[in-house]
């Protein structure tokens, strides 16, 4: 079996975002449901047309079909996961600065009022999911995904992710979801990656 | 479904009598603690009376040892279900339509009230279920004949039924359940997203469950984490047969 898709190197070594994120997360979510996804996606595009594409033209490409939900979700969480390790960074988190900083303060009043919205969506998605910082158009929004779903199949361009899976969060903070988005809005954002995500 | 209405006669009359008692203690806490707010919003900011009462685990913490760990049937009871009371009853208390229901009747109506009662109402009696359908060592007896025969008529084997079951608690994808379910006077394996369940006016297959599983990553992670279909597998050793037995002969009747 050819493999066309391969698990990218996380960006950081797997304790770097300790205490926050434990290595020990790292190693599940990364080593094992990052890596899963991966692996089921190779397993379900092999000997097909698919195998050609990106991932972003299959996620695309399945988007919202009914008979293509096995090849969305895994290519879907694939993208997301990668997404999500490069939304995250050691000493990161906490107040912008530079061009990002004023789209946020133009889109949602000031830095408060955007980490209030963006911990509400990502508390309030009920079950599995995703919340994101997304650029529509000229203007910042905050969406909230469930399951694989990926703001940029809808026209939004996704800046920054949070995680709501249980699994990024059950070994390091329980049941305590709100602790955990605080957490990473607090110390981990990687805001240099939010702005060279911005389009032009 | 004898069980079950008793259940709700047991809920109707905790609920009349908690009511009135806090409705004598939460006023005078909610206004010390804000005595400079309006009364409307002192009352709105109290805690809900609990109109619906979540009952304690019929068993200890540790009774499900090895196959579930006691921290994981701790946090699934004390925080995810208790959470799930905690907010049906604030919408319960804003919302007098809600108030009045049963649980049971509220999630056969669950289309027409908002999101809240889905997800909530629907963890309350999912999350009840799973405890009841559960069972210490010495408590889960095993299939009765009549459950055998209609298992081997719907699925070829027991074995070919918890197949089947696995493989749909496998498959959803996210959070959600898996359910066998009585339907039409079979049996039939379903899956549903999030805390939807078989009883909803909204389910794809509506019926009277009589096994369920929670395929919450919460429901397994600290002891199996990513191993969802070893968490499947395991899980039936701990199913209290003589609970679903029963609940076989009342959805048949
Ligand atoms: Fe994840
Ligand atoms: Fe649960």
């Amino acid at each position: 079996m050819s493999a066309p898709f391969s698990l990218p190197a996380l960006p950081y070594a797997d304790n770097a975002l300790e205490p926050m994120i434990s290595a020990e997360t790292i190693g599940f979510h990364y080593g094992k449901h990052h890596k899963t996804y991966v692996d089921n996606l190779n397993k379900l595009v092999d000997g097909k047309d698919l195998a050609q594409m990106s991932l972003e033209q299959i996620i695309n490409h399945s988007a919202g079909k009914a008979d293509m939900a096995g090849v969305f979700n895994n290519a879907a969480q694939i993208w997301n996961h990668t997404f999500y390790w490069n939304s995250l960074k050691p000493n990161g988190g906490g107040k912008p600065t530079g061009k990002i900083a004023a789209m946020i303060d133009k889109a949602f009043g000031d830095y408060d009022k955007f980490k209030t919205e963006f911990a509400n969506a990502a508390v309030t998605q009920f079950g599995s999911g995703w919340a994101w910082l997304v650029q529509e158009g000229d203007t910042l929004k905050i969406v909230k995904t469930s399951n694989a779903e990926v703001p940029f199949t809808k026209g939004q361009k996704p800046l920054l992710t949070i995680d709501v899976w249980e699994h990024a969060y059950y070994v390091d903070y329980r049941n305590l979801r709100a602790k955990y988005v605080e957490t990473l809005i607090d110390k981990l954002m990687n805001w240099e990656f939010a702005e060279k995500n911005l389009s032009a | 479904m004898t069980l079950q209405i008793k259940h709700i006669a047991l809920a109707k009359s905790a609920k009349l009598t908690l009511a009135a008692a806090l409705a004598v203690a939460v006023f005078p806490i909610a206004q010390s603690q804000a005595p400079a707010a309006p009364a409307a919003t002192a009352t709105a900011a109290a805690p809900a009376p609990a109109v619906f009462k979540q009952a304690p685990l019929p068993y200890a913490f540790d009774a499900l040892e090895p196959v579930i760990d006691k921290a994981t049937m701790e946090l699934h009871h004390g925080r995810h279900h208790k959470a799930q009371y905690d907010a049906l009853n604030t919408i319960a208390a804003g919302n007098p339509d809600v108030a009045k229901m049963s649980i049971e009747q509220l999630l056969a109506n669950v289309s027409k009230f908002p999101a809240g009662v889905r997800n909530n109402a629907g963890g309350a009696w999912n999350h009840d279920f799973f405890w009841q359908i559960m069972a210490p060592a010495d408590k889960r007896g095993s299939p009765s004949a009549a459950l055998l025969q209609r298992i081997v008529a719907d699925f070829g084997s027991v074995d070919a039924m918890k197949t089947q079951f696995n493989t749909g608690g496998a498959t959803r994808f996210g959070s959600g359940w898996v359910w066998l379910v009585v339907k039409d006077k079979k049996l039939v394996v379903a899956s549903t997203p999030n805390q939807d369940n078989p009883l909803m006016d909204i389910a794809e297959v509506r019926g009277t469950p009589i096994i369920g599983n929670d395929v919450w990553e919460h429901a397994y992670y600290l002891k199996y984490q990513n191993r969802r279909g070893e968490y499947l597998a395991n899980w039936w050793q701990v199913v209290n047969w003589n609970e679903v037995n029963k609940r076989f002969d009342e959805a048949m009747k």
